[in-house]
């Protein structure tokens, strides 16, 4: 059997404390040169796509807004637009909520990208939800938490037959001779629990049809959502084993909508660290881990599980002994990441059994606990990794998450990905134009209403 | 006139926003009086403002939906040394009727979104500012105060907003269930959306300012990438809609963005004397500057609009709109005044309109690929003979062309 190709997607550096900001050699989180620096390295290792997360709303914590990590970034459809214009065949994904949008808008705009990008634009579809989020929108747009995916697969479908409205047969015909610029096209009514619309949709159909659907979430509900309809799944399982069997069940999942495994790629989120010698590379890792977090970055982690205000903790002295307030995360706002802990009192008592075991204080519990650092070592030990998780059908390929902006990615452009490309899983020229042709993926379809 | 404004602009005294807008007109008196300078836009239009334009010889009605198209019209516009391009939208597809759909066949139909198009343009400019068209009354103010501020990060400063009202039901159904479309037509109805255009506006200022330009720190210290006292709330609530911010983009190069409107009327003259940095307007004649400007309250940025075709010889520009007529099936007509002639006469014109006390023009060019080249090579360099016009780009920045200072941060301490 033929080895299976690596899919690379690189993810603009976020704002959280992956991204380390300390560092010498990190800039502008803004600036335009940080983005077509990234996307020019990303193009320039034949990358699959580019992607952008979105946070609606500026994260608090203990009431004020969170001051310790990477903060302020563009706006998706904006910048994307823009760097359709520096780079030729690099996809470009970002991340657009399906709560806080009006579909018709959402799909003007990525139909719009699509044609200014010709056939590179990807659509990650998530699906926040909060009051907190809905307090910067106009029409207030939150939602009940278990109506969520209800009104993204509304919201998705309604897109759908509005990239998919403009019939083959009609559409512009700019005959200069008789007159008839157009046959009128594009119509469409729909009528659904959350939307009303009607009207005609003002962009021919795009290069790619429809844009390349990405999910991120990772519910029982979100996976099923993937399954039915999505064209890649961005997710969080970054060990070989929970990637084996995050793969096996959403893969498994599709045959009941007449899909094929190749079509829903599954790519995790992968951080890497590269040294000369892999214990060069643990060394850098380390003191990654520390700048990742800071003593202040510390306490704020604790007092996502604590719940409570832990401001006069010493982060280099061990655990609190208090336990950590149950019920509802009031502390910490506008961070998908406090829902993970469902038990915060065993949690704590897991922490702390570490502590004890390791002799760690606050701060190096922390550094412990919430690690995600995937690969570490030389290029050659990275290229090696990379291409076993693939091959054991952990993934389909990965987002890599570099730490630092806008360089952060050069060092793995320029030395592992010339050693997959010699494994012979990674292309070594762009075969096609478009993102659904690297990703390998069938053309969209064109009609609309059945998938969802 | 205040009778047409939502309750809360009464405090207009209060907001801190007025800071920044009579330092900037202090600022521009002076430099008025000093050198008058002229300033030239132009707007793009699918292939031009004429309904006919696409069956022209040279036009390219089939390329409008790709990149190269836009992007080679604004470089033609930048060689000209042309302050700024906007880029026309609308929410629906375009209609020849001002408050429902048509069913022409015979007309440029289907577009893509403005900002987008001027973002894909940013990075292959290097002066000319970029005004897309937003439509206030469908659209996210936080969503737009992001995208702009963003074109303005692409550009390095060149950013700007043109922002309309929606009057057509069509374009509320496109948007339901929450917005059942008003009476349309009324004039009730057009204070009411021009007040929502207001509200969107300030919306959209206050959240460019929501982060101060010194903001962040990179504290390695304290660990602090950002001083949250110089970030802030906006807190506006409106009777239409609230919004709590702060941006999740920092502060755009330019402060503040431009701001522009076109208006015909008294609640757009509002909009533009109240809101706006820029506003285009529709005189008939040099005669009729004097009485528009005297509605327009405050001290913005005025440029008359005007329709042109243009050609070598008189002649030869009557005949190529009279062709376009033709097509058309009757002479067109314009909001704004309709010029035909040689680029040496639409000189005059222009310095005439100047002199009338209007900063500048915003030419429509009639068949884009035909009469952009008559304004870039035909006009720029008559006004330049005539030392009534830049030689060269002076200024980096939008407003820095406009001669347009960047505004202090209305949070900021003094
Ligand atoms: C790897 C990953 C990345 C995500 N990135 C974003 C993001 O950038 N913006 C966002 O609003 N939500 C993001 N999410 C959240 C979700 O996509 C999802 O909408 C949310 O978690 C709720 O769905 P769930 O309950 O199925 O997880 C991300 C989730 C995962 C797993």
């Amino acid at each position: 059997m033929p080895r299976k190709q690596i899919h690379l997607a690189a993810h603009f550096p976020g704002v959280n404390n992956t991204t380390v900001w300390s560092d010498p050699a990190s800039g502008s989180h803004i600036d335009f040169s940080s983005f077509q620096h990234f996307a020019e390295t990303a193009e320039r290792a034949r990358f699959d796509f580019l992607f952008l997360a979105e946070g609606l709303r500026l994260r608090e914590q203990g009431g004020e807004i969170y001051d310790l990590d990477v903060m302020g970034r563009p706006d998706t459809f904006t910048i994307l637009a823009a760097l359709a214009a520096v780079t030729d065949r690099l996809g470009l994904a970002g991340t657009i909520n399906s709560t806080f949008n009006e579909p018709y808008e959402v799909a003007r705009q990525f139909a719009s990208l699509d044609h200014l990008s010709a056939g590179r634009a990807a659509w990650n579809v998530v699906t926040s939800w909060d009051a907190f989020t809905g307090e910067n929108f106009r029409r207030g747009g939150f939602l009940p938490q278990e109506k969520r995916y209800s009104r993204a697969k509304e919201f998705l479908a309604a897109a759908f037959t509005l990239f998919d409205s403009w019939a083959p047969d009609a559409g512009i015909v700019a005959d200069k001779e008789t007159g008839e610029f157009w046959r009128p096209t594009g119509e469409f009514s729909i009528h659904t629990d959350q939307f009303a619309i009607d009207g005609r949709f003002p962009v021919p159909r795009s290069p790619q049809g429809r844009p390349v659907i990405l999910q991120a979430g990772d519910s029982e509900e979100g996976r099923e959502f993937a399954a039915s309809g999505a064209d890649a799944i961005f997710t969080r399982h970054g060990t070989l084993e929970a990637g084996q069997a995050f793969y096996a069940d959403v893969k498994g999942r599709l045959a009941k909508y007449g899909r094929d495994p190749e079509d829903l790629k599954i790519l995790p989120a992968a951080t890497f660290v590269l040294g000369d010698t892999d214990a060069e590379a643990q060394e850098r890792a380390r003191h990654v881990r520390y700048q990742q977090v800071s003593p202040a970055t510390a306490i704020k982690f604790l007092e996502q599980l604590w719940n409570r205000d832990l401001s006069d903790h010493d982060p280099d002295g061990p655990l609190p002994t208090v336990d950590p307030v149950v019920g509802e995360n009031t502390i910490s706002r506008g961070r998908a990441s406090v829902r993970m802990y469902k038990d915060p009192i065993a949690t704590a008592n897991e922490w702390r059994a570490l502590a004890e075991a390791k002799q760690l204080s606050t701060r190096e519990v922390i550094i412990e606990v919430t690690g995600r650092q995937n690969f570490i070592g030389t290029p050659q030990r990275i290229a090696e990794a990379l291409d076993e998780f693939v091959q054991a059908d952990a993934s389909d390929g990965f987002v890599l998450v570099p730490h630092v902006t806008p360089g952060g990615l050069d060092e793995f452009a320029d030395t592992v990905v010339p050693l997959l490309q010699e494994r012979g899983v990674f292309r070594t020229e762009y075969e096609g134009t478009t993102l659904r042709e690297h990703l390998g993926l069938k053309p969209a379809p064109t009609t609309s209403g059945a998938d969802f | 006139m205040d009778r047409l404004l939502p309750r809360h602009h009464h405090g207009l005294s209060r907001r801190p926003s007025l800071t920044i807008e009579s330092h900037r007109s202090e600022h521009r008196t002076e430099q008025r009086a000093a050198d008058m300078t002229l300033h030239l836009a132009v707007a793009l239009e699918g292939t031009g403002w004429h309904p006919a334009s696409w069956r022209e010889p040279e036009a390219r009605p089939t390329a409008l939906f790709s990149a190269d198209y836009w992007a080679g019209l604004v470089q033609e516009a930048e060689r000209g040394l042309v302050d700024l391009v906007t880029f026309e939208d609308t929410f629906a597809v375009q209609s020849s009727r001002p408050f429902e759909p048509d069913d022409r066949t015979d007309q440029v139909r289907g577009r893509l979104d403005a900002t987008l198009v001027a973002a894909r343009v940013a990075p292959l400019t290097r002066h000319i500012g970029l005004v897309p068209t937003a439509v206030a009354t469908h659209t996210e103010p936080f969503h737009f105060s992001k995208a702009v501020a963003t074109l303005d990060y692409a550009s390095r400063g060149r950013a700007g907003v043109r922002v309309r009202v929606s009057s057509r039901a069509d374009e509320f159904a496109l948007v339901g269930p929450h917005r059942p479309s008003p009476d349309l037509g009324t004039d009730d109805t057009r204070a009411e959306l021009f007040a929502e255009a207001a509200d969107w506006v300030e919306v959209i200022r206050r959240l460019w300012d929501s982060w101060e330009d010194d903001a962040e720190i990179r504290d390695a210290a304290t660990g602090r990438f950002v001083d949250r006292d110089k970030l802030h709330y906006i807190d506006f609530a409106g009777p239409r809609f609230s919004v709590r911010g702060p941006s999740i983009t920092p502060r755009p190069p330019q402060g503040q963005p431009l701001v522009a409107a076109l208006a015909h009327r008294e609640v757009a003259f509002e909009l533009v004397g109240s809101s706006c940095d820029l506003g285009f307007v529709t005189p008939g004649s040099a005669a009729d500057v004097a009485g528009i400007r005297a509605q327009i309250p405050g001290s913005p940025l005025v440029f008359g609009d005007v329709v042109v075709f243009l050609a070598d010889t008189a002649s030869e520009a009557r005949e190529r709109k009279a062709r376009m007529d033709a097509h058309l099936g009757r002479e067109l007509v314009s909001d704004a005044h309709v010029f035909v002639g040689t680029p040496v006469e639409l000189a005059d014109l222009v310095q005439e309109w100047h002199a009338a006390g209007l900063a500048g023009v915003r030419l429509r060019p009639g068949s884009v690929d035909h009469d952009l080249p008559q304004v870039t090579r035909g006009l720029v360099p008559e006004l330049q003979r005539r030392g009534a016009f830049r030689t060269a780009y002076e200024a980096d920045t939008l407003r820095g062309l406009l001669g347009l200072p960047r505004p202090t941060n209305r949070y900021a301490a003094v």
